[in-house]
């Protein structure tokens, strides 16, 4: 494969921040600490009285961040998603969504690539907590560019929403001028044998699968669901009509995720094989971003091995 | 266009606070469930704010200049429901709503049913941190309202309470005062025995708050000790209001049973007259 460009999720959620910040005076962002590792910093250098650092103490911040919006200030409250989303979930859960508040709850670090700091620092589970909350919006950005695409797209948002990011240089995979919406996927290849979903860093991964199913005869479309909820049931269900077989892939659980939101779809309304590409319901570990995707099932190969699994399974075919 | 034209006396606030006990019990009986006893401790506190401290226009329950008025011990709905409708923000006749099927009035607060509640509480701890937000905002919109969070004392084992308070401190809110309803008892027993938070007051003085005690059943006590705290500069400010669980009602005061049940037709009757 030829060399591509890696940016950071988090370096595009900063730039996003800081593009809305020049552009509008209504934006404040908050920090739970770690402002230099969600690069909310870039914000905070530029305009130091829209920014409150908040300290190590999420729950708080999400309720002041409740009580500023409500004056009509459009505020991102930012931390390591594992902190934010699990430590916060209930003051998410009432103060934000319950209240239906439009505060941006930018979760950094998700995910196993957060890489050595291991299985407490990896949040593999924020999808299933925050799409299980009524109102919330959830956005799964595939590469840098779409993260700063989504921060900027959440600031008109009218109600909840959270945007996950994550921590390594991961490859540049869409373009600056490719539209972006909340709510409509991307069909980033078409196909015709099988539906590859993913979300995040495993839209890249996805792509690579099918380049290498080609060898196999296998033509897959590519849908990146960059929003998880609410789903792009249209685009979902038409490429699922024509393929009969989805394969989904997220750097997430198995539980709860983006799989989880397909398959319901896809039960309700065109019931087909289906495999998912996830971490097994266990929990990550210390080691390099790369080796943890291949130790845990996240890579190219597994969603090229689930792919060829159903298609080479038709007994399993409806 | 102004609003409370008459301050309304001392008398005339006692009789009021009689008034919301009496529609805490009415409302609770008929809706053969809620928290009476976190109610009766607190009337005398959410009356001296509604009728005679806090600039609100029921009227115009979203006026950007209003005073701010948090509950966080959510669980007390039945007695801020009272307040708002006797300040007039719905007819009286809907709290007989409470705790039913498409009401208003939900068991716990919610801001965007009720007209004049400022956000959802019911899960405990939430408020203060609210409040740090509203405060900040006002200072950011070079507004000068006041902003007043009722926890209680059972609250206070929440951590988010103290983060909600070092923040406070640290951005020296002084729009901001905590009133604790400091009634000693949580819905296991007495907070000495659950989760001691003594010393109250000093906590929060170590956490930078200006802090006072007062006799939470006196309105005169309450007034004096409200308007003293928002005249504090440089720091939020908390009032530790010692009160009594299920105040008003003798067979309800210090009665932990009273804490989350509703009284028989009976039990209501008694009260009714206690209360008269």
């Amino acid at each position: 494969m030829p060399e591509v460009k890696k940016v950071a999720l988090r370096d595009g959620f900063g730039q996003g921040l800081l593009e809305l910040g020049r552009r509008r005076s209504d934006v404040f962002v908050l920090a739970g600490d770690v402002a230099e590792s969600t690069r909310a910093e870039l914000f905070q250098k530029e305009f130091p009285e829209r920014f409150l650092n908040m300290g190590i103490a999420e729950q708080d911040m999400v309720g002041s961040a409740v009580g500023l919006s409500l004056s009509g200030k459009v505020v991102f409250i930012s931390s390591f998603s594992c902190f934010l989303c699990s430590r916060g979930y209930d003051q998410i859960r009432v103060s934000i969504c319950y209240n239906n508040q439009s505060v941006k709850i930018a979760g950094t670090h998700a995910g196993i690539t957060v890489g050595p700091d291991g299985a407490t620092a990896q949040a593999l589970e924020d999808i299933a907590l925050m799409r299980a909350l009524p109102n919330m919006t959830v956005v799964v950005p595939a590469d840098a560019i779409e993260a700063r695409k989504a921060t900027i797209a959440a600031a008109d948002w009218p109600g909840p929403i959270y945007l996950r990011f994550g921590r390594p240089p991961v490859p540049i995979i869409t373009n600056e001028q490719d539209p972006f919406e909340i709510g409509k996927a991307t069909i980033v290849r078409q196909g015709r044998d099988v539906v590859l979903v993913a979300c995040g860093v495993l839209v890249a991964e996805a792509l690579a699968a099918a380049q290498a199913l080609v060898a196999d005869g296998v033509e897959s479309y590519v849908i990146n669901m960059h929003t998880v909820k609410p789903l792009d049931e249209a685009t979902l269900l038409t490429a699922a009509r024509t393929a009969g077989a989805v394969v989904t892939a997220e750097e997430h659980q198995i539980n709860g995720g983006l799989g989880s939101a397909v398959a319901q779809v896809l039960a309700r309304n065109f019931p087909c094989p289906m495999e998912m590409v996830a971490v097994s319901d266990v929990f990550g570990e210390s080691g390099e971003p790369e080796d943890l995707k291949e130790k845990y099932g996240l890579t190219w190969k597994h969603i090229r091995d689930k792919a060829l699994d159903l298609i080479h399974a038709p007994k399993l075919r409806c | 266009m102004s609003y409370n034209v008459r301050v309304p006396s001392l008398q005339d606030l006692e009789q009021m606070a009689r008034k919301l006990r009496r529609h805490v019990i009415t409302m609770i009986a008929k809706s053969a469930s809620g928290h009476p006893g976190g109610s009766l401790s607190a009337a005398d506190i959410v009356t001296a704010l509604y009728f005679r401290v806090l600039q609100h226009r029921p009227a115009e329950p979203r006026w950007p200049d209003r005073d701010r008025f948090i509950l966080s011990k959510g669980h007390a709905a039945p007695v801020l429901y009272a307040a708002l409708a006797e300040s007039g923000y719905f007819p009286v006749e809907e709290l007989g709503t409470l705790r039913q099927l498409d009401s208003r009035l939900q068991g716990h607060p919610d801001a965007n049913l009720t007209p004049g509640v400022e956000m959802p509480s019911g899960s405990l701890g939430q408020g203060l941190s609210f409040g740090v937000g509203v405060a900040l905002a006002g200072r950011l919109d070079h507004r000068n309202y006041h902003v007043y969070v009722l926890l209680g004392d059972g609250e206070c084992d929440e951590g988010q309470v103290w983060e909600a308070a070092m923040a406070a401190a640290h951005y020296r809110l002084d729009s901001l005062t905590a009133i604790v309803d400091h009634n000693g008892q949580q819905l296991d027993g007495c907070c000495s025995d659950i989760m001691n938070v003594e010393p109250l007051a000093d906590k929060w003085r170590s956490f930078g708050w200006e802090a006072s005690e007062t006799d939470g059943h006196s309105i005169e006590q309450l007034i004096n000790s409200l308007e003293q705290a928002s005249q504090v500069k440089g720091k939020p400010s908390v009032i530790i209001a010692r009160t009594i669980k299920g105040k008003g009602v003798s067979f309800m005061e210090r009665n932990l049973s009273f804490h989350g049940k509703a009284p028989t037709a009976e039990e209501a009757a008694r009260a009714l007259k206690e209360l008269e």
